[in-house]
């Protein structure tokens, strides 16, 4: 273990636990297999294997155990989200979409999963056919480490439960730009290109009110540790975060378009436009490695809907204290899948923005916005140091007033539009 | 240095400048509508150039129409404007019906109950053809549910194309001299009755879905932001390019062949041409790609309003074709225009006094108002291109003919 360990010995420990942010410190909860072994392992095991289990060994392990259970659970997520996908989107076309494979074709995505893994594995002859071949693999591989860090239910072991979670979170899901850009440039086409190009100026665009909202959690909860963040809102649904203070729910909105729009999906579908450049950044991919940007970018909506909960609406802890209700894995899973749904809801709804609307958005309103957030949150902090019943009462009662305010404004405005008559 | 390099790179097309990238939209592209192609320069998102190239659908229509007998021409009208092929056949006959009407011996009166089945039939067929347009901008636009809803109404209408004249598509339904016979329809009949209670049932369906299209896609606002002010055609420019239909009203020139040069029986119906007009409190201004296709969605109402004029009288009866032995219009030359669902419809026929015409043109309003594209987008974005070409409402089939 000791060797494991020294991998962090040269990590500076930033020891600003002074200020509104926790001491970083990467060694603390990383002995959670460990625990596993001593606690529960070495009990079980007969004596004599007992008194000379290598431990340090067993825990590279257990760790890779765990890891080989996320690979093989996770891609099934995106085989259920896709066939979700379009189920909802039939529905809300009038149609009743793939009913041929299996009962109610549940097994359609497998089906087409199949079909992906024995089509021609094209590469482009004239491209960068080492970039090519690894982008699909980046874009995979950090969809797939964000999940190492969320905290799924009560009880159920998190692989990398450092007391930075939600930093190595927005760390590990930037690099997936880079993915993005080496498919389009290494695809030696121009659609790909352009469509890299959109995508590296969105993510990055928005990645600022994304992380300035989850800027506005951090300085509540005082730590970037995701079980931290979840157990803080353990007082039932006026404790989730969302309503601890007005300016949490502002920071909710921005963070989950902001996160729609770093997942890709419309309104925000620039970097995959169909209409405009054909498939954006994976128009050369085909078969299997086509497959792999289709599974991540279902496993991302996955994950960014799953962090919005853990930040926001809870995590797995329920609506009431005390009380299972919403709470648990199974909450958390209905509590993501919500917002999944929402994410669909929009998809089929809304047409897409033009690239420079889009920057408009992100620079001009949702930036500005999420730094006024930050400022009222930490007034908020100052005037309410401890959440008591007297500062979520007047958080909610802002968040109503607020909201009956903007119902009404959005009403008005609605009524002076008439249907324009041109005769 | 500057300029040299201009000439330069005008007169050698592909030699871009070193800030520029020269792409190809299409002629395989998703959103160009059937096989245009556009040589666009772009500086980054900036289209600097769009240079349309067309003749991927070219059919020598007409070439071959010189070999054809004046019936035998109208299938190939079918597939000039597939979405739209019931107004082309009539453009065609209406032509070839003046062109023998020269001749006070050939001439011949087109019966009561065909022109009634002719505009009843044209009309839903411009429904269909506006319903088709407004689907497939919703998804240019980046919506891809008004499509299937366009497409789930437009299938009703094709149903009650295929009652009559058997098929779906291509109708070879209006002929020289009336319509159809192959299914007929008594007068008078139960299943005229039927079939006429049919229609109106689409219409009581779909005239309050229009205001619901409204609602979702027209007044949505990011399809308003993506469409409003962008790509203004003023008035002048779109007759100096020759726009029609739709096209020009968008632009806020108030010119409808069927009510200010009425043809076949327009002038004993009541209904009203949309114009667009500037609507500040959306921003739209006329001339817009959102005027263009606002005048659609108005014009559909109109049409069912028509087509509810034709229910309320009832079709007359007699028979459905005139008492005609052979087409062989007199020597002499004809053009005759009509307004089809993307303007101005035209052919010029001449004559020679056989079966067969000596020449034939047809004047595509989509081909006028495609040649407008390369000035609307100069300096617009990428996605705004999408927009225009979807906004102009383009045929392939009938550009290239």
């Amino acid at each position: 273990m000791s060797d494991f360990r020294a991998m962090f010995v040269g990590f500076p420990d930033f020891n600003i636990s002074e200020g509104v942010f926790p001491n970083i410190n990467l060694q603390d909860k990383l002995n959670w297999a460990e625990e596993f072994i001593q606690n529960v392992l070495i009990p079980r095991l007969p004596e004599a294997v007992a008194a000379h289990f290598p431990v340090e060994l067993g825990t590279v392990l257990v760790m890779f155990a765990v890891a080989g259970i996320f690979v093989a659970v996770v891609p099934l997520l995106p085989l259920v989200l896709v066939l979700a996908e379009r189920k909802v989107a039939a529905r809300f076309q009038n149609r009743t979409g793939p009913m041929r494979v299996g009962p109610w074709g549940t097994l359609q995505t497998l089906a087409d999963g199949i079909k992906l893994i024995f089509k021609e594995d094209f590469i482009p002859p004239q491209g960068d056919k080492l970039l090519f071949l690894l982008a699909p693999y980046i874009i995979f591989a950090c969809s797939f480490a964000v999940f190492a860090a969320i905290p799924f239910g009560d009880g159920i072991p998190i692989p990398g439960d450092f007391n930075i979670g939600i930093f190595y979170i927005m760390a590990i899901s930037s690099v997936i730009v880079m993915g993005v850009i080496m498919a389009g440039w290494s695809s030696n086409s121009k659609w790909s290109l352009l469509g890299s190009l959109r995508s590296a100026a969105q993510i990055v665009s928005y990645e600022i009110p994304l992380g300035l909202s989850i800027l506005t959690v951090v300085m509540l909860v005082q730590s970037l540790s995701m079980t931290d963040i979840v157990s803080s809102q353990s007082n039932g649904i006026f404790s989730w975060l969302i309503f601890r203070t007005p300016f949490t729910f502002i920071a909710f909105f921005i963070f989950f378009i902001s996160a729609i729009a770093e997942v890709n999906r419309t309104p925000f579908d620039l970097p995959e436009a169909e209409s405009e450049i054909v498939a954006g950044f994976h128009t050369e991919y085909s078969g299997m490695r086509f497959a792999l940007f289709f599974i991540a970018e279902y496993a991302n909506m996955f994950a960014v809907s799953a962090i919005a909960v853990t930040l926001f609406l809870g995590g797995w802890e329920g609506v009431l204290p005390g009380y299972d209700i919403l709470g648990g894995f199974p909450g958390f899973v209905i509590k993501t899948l919500a917002l999944v749904f929402l994410m669909m809801w929009l998809r089929w709804t809304l047409p897409r923005l033009r690239v420079d609307q889009l920057m408009n958005l992100c620079w001009k309103y949702f930036i500005p916005i999420a730094f006024f957030n930050i400022l009222g949150t930490g007034i908020w902090g100052l005037i309410f140091p401890e959440d008591t019943l007297v500062s979520i009462i007047i958080s909610c009662a802002i968040i109503y007033i607020g909201l009956i305010v903007a119902y009404t404004i959005a009403g008005r405005t609605l009524a002076q539009k008439p249907e324009p008559q041109p005769s | 240095m500057e300029s040299t390099q201009h000439t330069e790179s005008k007169i050698i097309e592909l030699k871009p400048f070193a800030d520029e990238m020269v792409v190809n939209m299409g002629p395989q592209h998703p959103s160009t509508h059937g096989v245009l192609r556009l040589e666009l320069r772009l500086d980054g998102e900036v289209v600097r150039e769009a240079i349309p190239h067309i003749g991927y659908l070219h059919r020598c229509f007409e070439k071959h129409s010189e070999n054809l007998s004046y019936p035998q021409i109208i299938p190939f009208t079918d597939r000039m404007d597939y979405v739209a092929a019931m107004n082309q056949n009539w453009g065609f006959c209406l032509a070839v019906e003046k062109l023998m009407a020269a001749d006070e011996s050939k001439a011949f009166e087109v019966p009561e109950r065909a022109e009634y089945l002719r505009v009843l039939i044209c009309e839903l067929n411009r429904i269909a053809s506006h319903l088709l347009s407004f689907g497939t901008y919703g998804m240019d636009i980046g919506a891809f549910t008004p499509f299937l809803y366009a497409f789930r109404d437009r299938e009703r209408l094709l149903l009650l194309f295929e009652k009559v004249c058997g098929a779906r598509l291509t109708y070879n339904y209006v002929r020289i001299g009336g319509v159809s016979e192959i299914i007929p329809i008594e007068p008078g009949s139960i299943a005229e009755q039927n079939y006429l209670d049919e229609i109106e049932a689409f219409l009581d369906y779909f005239e309050p879905m229009i205001d619901e299209y409204n609602e979702l896609l027209t007044k949505n606002s990011i399809f308003a932001e993506r469409t409003m002010r962008v790509a203004v055609m003023s008035a002048d420019m779109a007759l100096s390019y020759g726009a029609t239909g739709p096209n020009l009203r968008g632009s806020g020139v108030d010119w409808d062949l069927r009510r200010d040069e009425p043809y076949s029986i327009y002038d004993r119906f009541d209904f009203d041409v949309p114009v667009a007009v500037d609507v500040p409190e959306l921003g739209a201004v006329v001339g817009d790609c959102w005027s263009r296709y606002k005048v659609r969605m108005d014009e559909m109402k109109q049409s069912v309003r028509i087509v509810r004029q034709i229910l309320a009288e009832g079709l007359p009866g007699g028979p459905v074709m005139a008492d005609l032995k052979a087409v062989r219009p007199p020597k002499g030359e004809i053009y005759f225009r009509s307004e089809a669902p993307r303007g101005e419809l035209g052919f010029y026929i001449v004559s020679d006094g056989t079966p067969k015409p000596v020449r034939l043109k047809g004047r595509s309003p989509c081909f006028s108002a495609l040649s407008a594209l390369q000035e609307l987008s100069r300096g617009l974005m990428v996605a705004d291109i999408i927009a225009i070409i979807g906004s102009i409402d383009i045929v392939m089939g009938e550009v290239d003919r």
